[in-house]
């Protein structure tokens, strides 16, 4: 497997051959690998941090199936009803039949493979409640259901032959002359060595771009280089604008800020409270109050701060006391103790102070439900960098069953892709060349522009233009900000050498989170409505055309962003009947 | 949450004092102890005040005539208790690190300090896995506790009848604690729950699950308990020595 | 927004009317001085910084304004900033620590040193090369069972496993650990973190595999550790490694290895194996994953 790249003039590279390459190691990455591990073929997982570390392992609330054992009424057909109503029904209803149908197998499989769930009384797995699940659903382990998930992944990972290679990170996909995707050039964080994988397939489970704002939950791998990565080989990508604000982020020590405070704690019980102690969610869905969906308890909160009823550091109060100091330990310890350590707050004797803050990307590259291919042939995506399942608004604890259900497909469809397809993994040496080159411009220009400071202007100005609530004004002088930070990418400059230099890795992510900024604000200013995720300000509520489509973006023959309004197909009668027995 | 307070600024005080004042203290306090019990022994072949019996000396065996007058019956007895607290999970740790300096601490600083070489550390590989047999030393302990039970309950019964005296009730106080140190003990845990994978698939499992429970909360302060009940023996049998010395006399409250 | 908001609280908020407004909470005038390993494998040396002081400063948000202001270049790893990932272990003034989790403000009167953990080979500043633990890791037997998931499991049977499980892999405790760090046992011991491991896979009421060999005369190395409880002290989630992970390891080795009355208890009922899943020791010999940091 191993060979040597030679040098030609440029920095020298390794090659490294798979059948299928996956590109991240949350959980949707290591469960493909798994399911393309089990079909025999050789199979390589990249990371830009270390093993076990990705976003998955912060998740907390918990993970939706309907396995209806605390509450038996539920079914696929309700898990299926609520995610499209929170997906407002822009939703790909053929992915949320399968995810729905298959999350509770996925969970069990999980359980299989040695994750441990908290357990109801009966012995079976518990399941607690989450805005907007209209059963209790979510399967937890406390709250850090993530790494349980994550763990168990990498644990079973670890015991196959799959290859993983850590502090990784790719940067640009490689087709051969068919069009097909055959490699990938990577760099290792640790030296700078750049890799070429020839591989047969590749599999994208990149993740989110939740860095592109200033207040955010997301670590700094979440810069979208999976969409980007996509966009550039030519794939689509659907309904970029819709990025979910969670309710409930930290908002003080200012280090902090932006930290989530997970739903969990609302499905535990916990009241919302503005400064004059009013339970204000009755006034925005009294039924649900805050157990409401994100995007509803997320404005409501941005209005009452808004409105002079924030708490002294610009929150709104979210008070879980009355659980006691007992029940909280049992159901929330890990919040318990971030607050103490981080703030020097009590969550058993004090409220928290939150606010809404950005959490998760429901756009992403359009995929096939069934075997999560794009439009590229060879090029496969599932997880958070995959758009489709959640629509408008995604559900809470959706995400890690979409992972699992996706991440298996997403496998299996790469390996029947492999298994019946034969072609060429050759490329053209000079682009292997360009794209190094590329790469290790910043640093041949060591005195440039800060990379640092470029992201930062940048999550200032999509914090600004492109927050919760939008409008057409402020949308388009923030594209015009965006696109001049954009001209000011080859200006990066960064001291240092190739070993572990973050300042370089920066340099990278950089230009990934400019381009989806991009492509988000253009998508914003094209879904003129109220939906979801999507508010704007200058609209009054949902538009029933615009209800009908998917905005699909992909980069034109000039290299532009390309914007297409497409017809979502419309439901076919067993999935459209659900909804007419219910109300 | 006021004992964690408490304890927050007591390890807070502990911190700021240098590393190696943690190993200094135990080896004191090791050596001492070990000295008192030498002496004791080796000067003094009786243990017995009126209806008080050392717990240096119980159950009294051995002083069988054809036996040397020098050796003390303590000897037959000593053993036990020692091994016990020898091969127990907490003084072995507290003597690795205060005698051995393997390591004499944990920061980055006093694990330089470290006297073995990479070359000559063997862990519990070598001469100390006969700590494994703590077990055993565990079992014969509860023996030797039934004995002190019994020390107590006569104790409390001077001149045959029913009447509290100080010296009783540091009997009881000393057996209390050498109950709960023993109670707390790794090893009976182990036996109890902790080599029970499943406990609604055993016989009994649900009346170990709860002793388990129950000495696992024991077990969380056994170095503190393992000092305790240390300095009560000794206190115990200090106690004994002053009145057969006639220094002082028994204080009678009932 | 916030302006807005603090005018309508009107005085009694104004202590914190400036903390809320977008612009970070710096602190009039204080700044925070720290000294930073600069270096790699081959050596290097402290390098003093000076930061403006931010109310609740972590140490690692000191770090990384440095790497933003200063020192582009700055290695140092981290992803959540909330204690749940474990990337961000390095040492302060000698001690592990998550830089995420630890507060500017402890150290106030002291020098604030930060440095790579040290048990693992230095790559550069504060970043270490951990990846010889996930090698340690795949030679564990993973959880192996004959039965099939959904389990009838009772909380009462599981309860114990929550606190081991809970381990988010800082690796702070093998840093600490005197086996790995001063005696370099490397190749014959698998070191605090994957003691904790092992004791869940093997309480596990499910679980079937059986590690006692591995840990005992393979590369787990359970004797080698002379339970001084360094990794206790340093575990980040609180885990009481020595006492509910390696003590109760140890008892069961003994069990299999050193008690008497056991051995001849198994010879009579002529079980190999002294678990109470006894399966007579198979090990079922599995597959590696091949992991590699640098290229
Ligand atoms: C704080 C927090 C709490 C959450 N809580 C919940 C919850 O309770 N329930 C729920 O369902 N969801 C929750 N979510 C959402 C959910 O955790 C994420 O959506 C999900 O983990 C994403 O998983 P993933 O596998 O798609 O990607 P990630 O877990 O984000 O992994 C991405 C992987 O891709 C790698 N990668 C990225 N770019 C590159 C590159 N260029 N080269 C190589 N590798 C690359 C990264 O290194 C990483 O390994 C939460 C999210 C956050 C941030
Ligand atoms: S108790 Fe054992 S594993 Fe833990 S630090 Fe000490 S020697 Fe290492
Ligand atoms: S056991 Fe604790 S110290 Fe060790 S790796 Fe896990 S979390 Fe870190
Ligand atoms: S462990 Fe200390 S007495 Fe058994
Ligand atoms: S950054 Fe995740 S533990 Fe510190």
């Amino acid at each position: 497997m191993d060979a040597n790249g030679h040098a030609n003039g440029s920095s020298p590279h390794e090659v490294r051959e798979h059948d299928v390459l996956i590109i991240g190691a949350g959980g949707a990455g290591l469960r493909a690998a798994v399911a393309a591990t089990e079909r025999g073929l050789s199979v390589g997982v990249v990371t830009k941090s270390l093993l076990g570390k990705a976003h998955t392992v912060m998740a907390e609330g918990g993970i939706a199936a309907s396995l209806g054992n605390v509450d038996p009424a539920d079914g696929w057909q309700t898990h299926f009803k609520d995610t499209l109503k929170s997906g407002k029904f822009i939703n790909n209803w053929r992915m949320a039949e399968l995810f729905s149908k298959e999350a509770p197998d996925r969970v069990y499989e999980l359980e299989q493979w040695g994750a441990l769930f908290n357990r109801t009384a009966e012995g079976k797995i518990s399941q607690r409640p989450f805005g907007a699940h209209t059963y209790r659903r979510l399967c937890h382990v406390g709250d850090r259901t993530g790494l349980e998930l994550i763990r168990t992944m990498q644990e079973k990972v670890l015991a196959t032959d799959t290859q993983v290679y850590m502090e990784t990170a790719v940067t640009k996909l490689f087709k051969n002359s068919e069009g097909r995707v055959v490699g990938a050039l990577a760099y290792t964080r640790e030296t700078g060595k750049f890799i070429h994988f020839k591989t047969k397939a590749v599999v994208l489970a990149t993740g989110g771009w939740g860095r592109i704002y200033k207040v955010t939950s997301n670590s700094w791998e979440g810069t979208g280089d999976g969409a980007v990565l996509a966009y550039d080989a030519g794939a689509e990508l659907v309904d970029m604008e819709m990025v979910q604000f969670h309710p409930t982020g930290m908002v003080w020590p200012p280090g902090v800020r932006g930290l989530l405070v997970t739903e969990g704690v609302r499905g535990e019980g916990g009241l919302l409270r503005n400064s004059k102690g009013e339970r204000y969610m009755e006034r925005y869905d009294k039924e649900r109050m805050e157990l409401s969906s994100r995007d509803v308890v997320a404005r409501a909160n941005y209005t009452e701060v808004q409105e002079g009823r924030g708490s002294p550091h610009g929150g709104v109060f979210l008070d879980i006391t009355h659980l006691g100091y007992r029940g909280i330990m049992k159901k929330l310890p890990t919040m318990h103790e971030q607050f103490l350590k981080l703030a020097d707050i009590d969550i058993s004797k004090e409220p928290m102070e939150v606010f809404p803050t950005i959490h998760y990307t429901m756009g992403g590259v359009k995929v096939d439900p069934e075997t999560c291919a794009t439009n590229v042939p060879g090029l496969f995506a599932a997880g958070e960098v995959a758009g489709g399942l959640h629509g408008a608004n995604r559900l809470g604890g959706n995400s890690l069953s979409d992972l699992l259900v996706f991440g298996r497909r997403a496998g299996m469809g790469a390996a029947e892709y492999v298994k019946s397809n034969g072609y060429s993994t050759e490329i053209r040496e000079e682009e292997l060349n360009a794209e190094k080159k590329r790469v290790m411009a910043p640093l041949e220009k060591r005195e440039g522009e800060n990379p640092y400071k470029i992201q930062q202007e940048l999550q200032e100005t999509m914090m600004e233009h492109a927050n919760l609530m939008r409008n057409e004004d402020s949308l388009k002088e923030g594209l015009g900000k965006v696109l001049a930070l954009k001209d000011r990418l080859p200006n990066i400059g960064v001291g240092g050498s190739t070993l572990f230099n973050p300042g370089w890795h920066t340099a990278q992510d950089v230009r990934h989170l400019i381009q989806i900024s991009e492509i988000i604000i253009r998508c914003a200013l094209e879904r003129t409505e109220r939906r979801g995720a999507q508010w704007r300000l200058d609209y009054d509520g949902p538009d029933e055309e615009l209800g009908r489509v998917n905005l699909i973006s992909k980069k034109d023959q000039q290299g532009e962003v390309g914007i297409e309004k497409r017809e979502i197909p419309p439901m076919p009668e067993h999935l459209a009947k659900l909804f007419e027995e219910g109300e | 949450m006021a004992y964690g307070d408490i304890a927050r600024s007591t390890t807070g005080v502990l911190r700021r004092l240098p590393w190696w004042t943690g190993p200094i203290a135990v080896t004191a306090a090791l050596v001492g102890f070990g000295i008192y019990v030498f002496v004791t022994v080796m000067l003094f072949d009786r243990g017995e005040y009126e209806n008080y019996l050392s717990p240096f000396y119980s159950p009294p065996v051995g002083g069988e005539s054809f036996l040397p007058a020098w050796l003390s019956p303590a000897i037959f007895i000593l053993w036990l208790p020692l091994g016990f607290r020898a091969t127990c999970y907490y003084y072995r740790k507290a003597y690795y690190r205060a005698f051995f300096w393997d390591p004499p601490a944990c920061s980055s600083k006093a694990q330089q300090r470290e006297l073995r070489g990479p070359e000559h550390y063997r862990g519990e590989t070598a001469l100390f896995v006969w700590n494994n047999i703590h077990r055993y030393f565990m079992y014969g302990s509860f023996v030797l506790l039934v004995f002190l039970t019994i020390d107590t309950v006569r104790a409390f019964l001077p001149e045959g009848s029913f009447g509290i005296t100080l010296g009783s009730l540091i009997f009881l106080v000393n057996v209390s604690l050498l109950w709960t140190y023993s109670l707390s003990c790794h090893s009976l845990r182990h036996v109890i729950g902790g080599s029970v994978d499943c406990y609604s698939c055993v016989k009994g499992g649900n009346a170990r699950r709860k002793a388990y429970n129950w000495l696992s909360v024991l077990n969380r302060q056994h170095a503190l308990w393992a000092w305790l009940s240390l300095f009560s023996l000794l206190i115990t049998d200090v106690y004994i020595r002053l009145l057969l010395a006639g220094v002082i006399t028994d204080f009678r409250l009932v | 927004m916030s302006d807005s908001a603090a005018e309508q609280k009107g005085m009694a908020s104004k202590a914190h009317a400036e903390v809320h407004s977008d612009e970070e909470a710096t602190l009039e005038g204080k700044s925070y001085r720290l000294k930073i390993f600069r270096g790699d494998a081959e050596g290097g040396k402290e390098v003093e910084y000076e930061i403006e002081a931010i109310e609740g400063m972590v140490v690692l948000d000191a770090v990384l304004k440095i790497q933003a202001e200063q020192a582009n270049d700055l290695a140092v790893r981290w992803n959540c900033k909330a204690a749940h990932c474990g990337s961000c272990s390095a040492e302060i003034n000698g001690r592990p620590k998550l830089l995420c989790k630890t507060r500017v403000e402890e150290y106030e009167g002291q020098e604030i040193r930060v440095h790579p953990i040290r048990a693992f080979p230095v790559i550069k500043d504060l970043v270490s090369d951990v990846s010889w633990n996930y090698g340690v890791s795949a030679q564990i037997q993973p959880f192996t069972t004959s039965e099939q998931a959904p389990f009838t499991m009772y909380e009462e049977d599981v309860e114990r496993l929550y606190e081991p499980k809970k381990c988010i892999e800082c690796f702070m405790c093998q840093d600490v650990c005197h086996v790995l760090r001063t005696h370099h046992k490397h190749p014959e011991f698998a070191g605090p973190r994957f003691f904790v491991r092992s004791q869940w896979l093997e309480m596990h009421p499910k679980d079937e595999g059986n590690r006692l060999q591995f840990l005992k005369e393979g590369r787990g190395g359970v004797q080698l550790c002379n339970i001084t409880k360094c990794c206790s002290e340093v575990c980040p989630v609180g885990i009481h490694i020595t006492d509910n992970s390696i003590i109760p390891l140890k008892e069961r080795v003994a069990d299999e290895y050193y008690d008497p009355a056991k051995w001849l208890m198994r010879k009579i009922r002529g079980r190999r194996n002294g678990s109470s899943n006894g399966n007579g020791g198979t090990r079922s010999t599995h597959a590696r994953a091949g992991i590699r940091t640098n290229g």
